[in-house]
């Protein structure tokens, strides 16, 4: 057999004086890493993700994954992936392809800035005591209201109220597509979403009729693959969803193996079983934002108005981009920073193309403000929200909610391994594979994905307290609670924040 | 969008009084109650407003204007006398002060804005609002400080009893007034940074540091204010102007927007009011003011006082026959009204809102 010249990145290894041979790495192993010896376990460790399940899964202890202490040598300009990289291109002449959102270490400027506190001047809050207010409303709000006082001095307005998305608290789920995720995975969000009383999103992949009884907590997205979209499917949930790119891919489409796409995934994508499923790059009615606007208002008519949310990859032009759409009607934009998640995309394009989610909301929350058009639509920030903090500092840059996907999945199992592409998530999370997706017990892991968010909107209101504000919408846009640390002029001057300092 | 200000935050003391049938108060009277609460402030600041003191210029726009040398006088005369027809101009009567050691030029304007020059069917009152605006922020060393009808502020770097020495507000008449002494926690030192901030009619005392100042500062910024002082006040009173005047608000509505009540609250209330609640809460999010306040703020037709939500700032009322008092202490009222008919601490985020009689 061709050994490949590129060293396996992972030592799988099983102590074999621990180990009692009970099978259940063999059986938990999705990417059969494992196999049965006659007396003792054999290790393929090429095909390791580190994806932890066999560890999680030993009973004794038995089993460790290494990093693999073989590397090249050691270079400071040609790292490993660079030369591992070219070596499987060169075996296989094919684009190396990856999941989850770009782990190349460029700079995180969530980790530059620090939020305030109250001290002296002005009290904080403590949350246990004083009513803490997180809810959010998304879609377009009027500038100005006309209110009537009755002859009962109770007011009144005639002023409409454009349709609403109401959270709970300020987070929903990114779109992942039945198909690219489990069924059972999407039910996790679903319920989740219900309990929380926040949305998740379908994601382009159609939706299952198991989840219709969350419809009141979904938002369905329209991709360029047009995947399962009829007059029902655009109906069913609370907004419609346009994509026009992904964070982790800007600037390219989708492309879901054949394997991945068994009768269940096929009925809700309204495709044959077991032919790839391919979106598109750009959508192929919309070729600018006229187009943009078309489709904008297509849906609308179709849905009776239901507010529709278009998200885009946060490229270099971000600002005047959003802007366009939210003269061309959307209610929401969905921000995508170049940290945001994949179920797969070219490990080239992935780690080299778009901005990150900080400077995007800003220079977005500033071009709608100097346009006087910020109250047309909310902003949402996904790609690489990782805590709270995350959270409550991307809110302060003038984001109105945020959306969690790697986060979420990290709740049920994900290690972000990365390797969602192959079709062979240990965790039932990105596979079709049924004896893989019976893992995942949607009651089991939606408690814990409530906690997850339960846990986060606790720490929000603690740090709202901290800052003596006691309503989400104090923090929203308020840059004077911010400070950049470690961070060069031009950068604060884009984020609109001060030095810590001054 | 500037953002690398420096914000100007500090502790204070406050009080108000007014007569409903408008009679006439004497400026001592405000002195009195302000000096009680010298503890309050640290001598780096305090000022006083009053209604009907001017009723011989009613008709004019009185702009009252602080400059730190000639030359900043000259170029803001020149612009005035190119904009406004002037009725009368003359330096505001003082008297030296020896704890007083530096004091800007002040001088009063009663003016009126010439039609010529009012162009695209602007109205006076906005007409007014861009000179203050376009003077503040564009001519160096010149500061509007007042620029009302019938009203006037007074206020600089002294404790009360100093800068009442030194405008002379004993010989001031008027039928609402207000006062503030000023704790500020950094560099003192400008005139302009002392309360109360005006606009038009509007002024504003304020005690409290607004933690929201960031976003409400934005979404002033997205209607063309410019938030030249840097002060949580300022924020207060542009807002004011913004609800009530341009998109008109009445004040208790307005009231509601600046110290919202709680989802917990509005989602009981019936469905007509909650509708109005919510859709005032999601249009004016950004104008909410959080974080530790109490306010006064005077007008041509009445005096308000307002908490901030959760009352983390004093603030005390009470009446006797058609007079209502407002300050931070009861003490501070007592020592003008010994018996009043009636004293309450108003509720967190329930305006106290008095209206002279027609």
């Amino acid at each position: 057999m061709f050994k490949s010249l590129a060293p396996p990145e992972y030592l799988a290894t099983i102590d074999t004086d621990k180990c009692i041979r009970c099978k259940r790495c063999i059986q938990n192993c999705g990417w059969s890493v494992y196999s049965w010896g006659g007396d003792r376990v054999l290790i393929d460790t090429a095909k390791c993700v580190k994806c932890l399940r066999c560890y999680h899964y030993c009973p004794v202890e038995a089993i460790q994954i290494l990093d693999n202490p073989v590397r090249f040598r050691q270079n400071a300009y040609w790292s490993y992936h660079h030369i591992r990289n070219i070596k499987r291109q060169a075996e296989t002449g094919g684009i190396p392809l990856t999941g989850m959102g770009s782990d190349q270490p460029y700079p995180v400027l969530f980790d530059h800035l620090l939020l305030d506190a109250c001290q002296v001047t002005n009290p904080s809050i403590d949350p246990l005591r004083e009513p803490m207010e997180l809810r959010t409303y998304l879609g377009k709000k009027p500038s100005r209201v006309e209110i009537e006082r009755g002859d009962d001095g109770k007011i009144r307005t005639t002023t409409e109220m454009p349709p609403q998305i109401k959270l709970e608290a300020p987070f929903m789920f990114s779109p992942m597509s039945f198909g690219s995720i489990s069924l059972n995975a999407q039910k996790v969000l679903a319920m989740a979403a219900k309990e929380c009383g926040i949305v998740m999103n379908t994601g382009e992949g159609g939706l299952h009729e198991d989840l219709l009884p969350y419809r009141d907590h979904i938002i369905v997205q329209v991709a360029s693959g047009r995947f399962g979209v009829n007059p029902d499917y655009l109906n069913a949930g609370v907004a419609v969803e346009i994509k026009i790119g992904q964070g982790a891919k800007p600037g390219i489409g989708g492309h879901l193996p054949g394997e991945k796409i068994p009768l269940e995934v096929a009925k809700a994508r309204m495709i044959p079983v077991g032919t790839d499923a391919l979106s598109p790059a750009p959508q192929h009615d919309i070729y600018s934002i006229e187009d943009l606007r078309q489709l904008i208002y297509a849906i609308k008519e179709a849905t009776n108005y239901k507010p529709v949310s278009v998200k885009i990859a946060t490229v270099h032009n971000v600002a005047a981009i959003a802007s366009g759409i939210v003269r061309a009607g959307a209610d929401m934009v969905y921000l995508d920073g170049f940290r945001g998640g994949t179920g797969a995309a070219p490990t080239i394009i992935r780690d080299h193309l778009g901005i990150p989610i900080e400077h995007a909301v800003a220079a977005v929350d500033d071009r709608l403000r100097q346009e006087g058009i910020r109250n047309e639509a909310s902003i949402i920030a996904a790609g690489g929200i990782r805590s709270s903090a995350d959270v409550a500092k991307i809110i302060a840059l003038g984001a109105d909610a945020v959306a969690i996907g790697t986060a979420a999945l990290i709740t049920m199992g994900c290690t972000v391994c990365g390797k969602c592409y192959t079709g062979n998530c240990s965790w039932g999370i990105t596979t079709q594979r049924p004896e893989l997706t019976v893992r995942l017990d949607p009651e089991v892991y939606a408690e814990r994905l409530i906690n997850l968010i339960h846990a986060w909107s606790h720490e929000l209101k603690e740090i709202l307290g901290a800052l003596g504000l006691n309503a989400i919408e104090s923090l929203r846009g308020n840059r004077e609670r911010l400070r950049g640390v470690g961070l060069d002029t031009q950068t604060l001057d884009i984020l609109g924040v001060k030095p810590a300092g001054r | 969008m500037n953002h690398d200000y420096q914000r100007d935050i500090s502790g204070c003391g406050l009080t108000g009084v007014i007569s409903k049938k408008k009679r006439m108060i004497g400026g001592d009277v405000i002195v009195r109650s302000l000096c009680l609460m010298n503890d309050r402030g640290n001598g780096l600041g305090a000022g006083f407003a009053a209604y009907g003191i001017y009723p011989e210029f009613r008709d004019f726009y009185a702009l009252h204007i602080m400059y730190d040398d000639e030359s900043s006088q000259r170029t803001c005369e020149e612009y005035i006398r190119n904009e406004y027809h002037v009725e009368k101009a003359e330096d505001i009567p003082t008297r030296p002060v020896k704890t007083i050691a530096i004091s800007p030029r002040v001088v009063r304007y009663f003016v009126k804005p010439l039609r010529e020059r009012m162009e695209g069917g602007i109205g006076e009152d906005d007409f007014v609002v861009r000179t203050v605006m376009r003077i503040n922020s564009e001519i160096e060393g010149a500061y509007i400080f007042s620029s009302g009808k019938n009203m006037g502020a007074f206020k600089g770097v002294g404790t009360p009893s100093e800068i009442a020495e030194f405008f002379r507000i004993e010989e001031y008449e008027g039928y609402i007034w207000t006062g503030h002494t000023r704790f500020p926690t950094n560099t003192p030192g400008w005139w302009g940074g002392a309360h109360p901030f005006t606009l038009l009619d509007w002024s504003i005392v304020h005690n409290g540091e607004i933690s929201s100042y960031g976003i409400n500062k934005r979404y002033l910024e997205m209607y063309g204010y410019k938030l030249t002082l840097l002060t949580d006040t300022e924020v207060a009173a542009y807002l004011l102007d913004l609800l009530i005047r341009r998109h008109g608000l009445d004040i208790p509505t307005a009231c509601t927007v600046l110290a919202s009540p709680f989802w917990k609250d509005v989602d009981y209330m019936d469905e007509e009011e909650k509708e109005a609640i919510t859709l005032l809460r999601l249009t004016y999010g950004s104008a909410l003011l959080n974080g530790p306040f109490a306010i006064l703020f005077g007008h041509s037709k009445g005096l308000v006082g307002l908490n901030d939500r959760i009352k983390l700032r004093p603030l005390v009322a009470a009446t006797k026959d058609d007079m209502v008092f407002i300050a931070s202490e009861e003490a501070a009222i007592r020592e003008i009204c010994k018996e009043p008919d009636r004293v309450w601490a108003p509720r967190a985020g329930e305006p106290v809102i008095v209206a002279l009689e027609d």
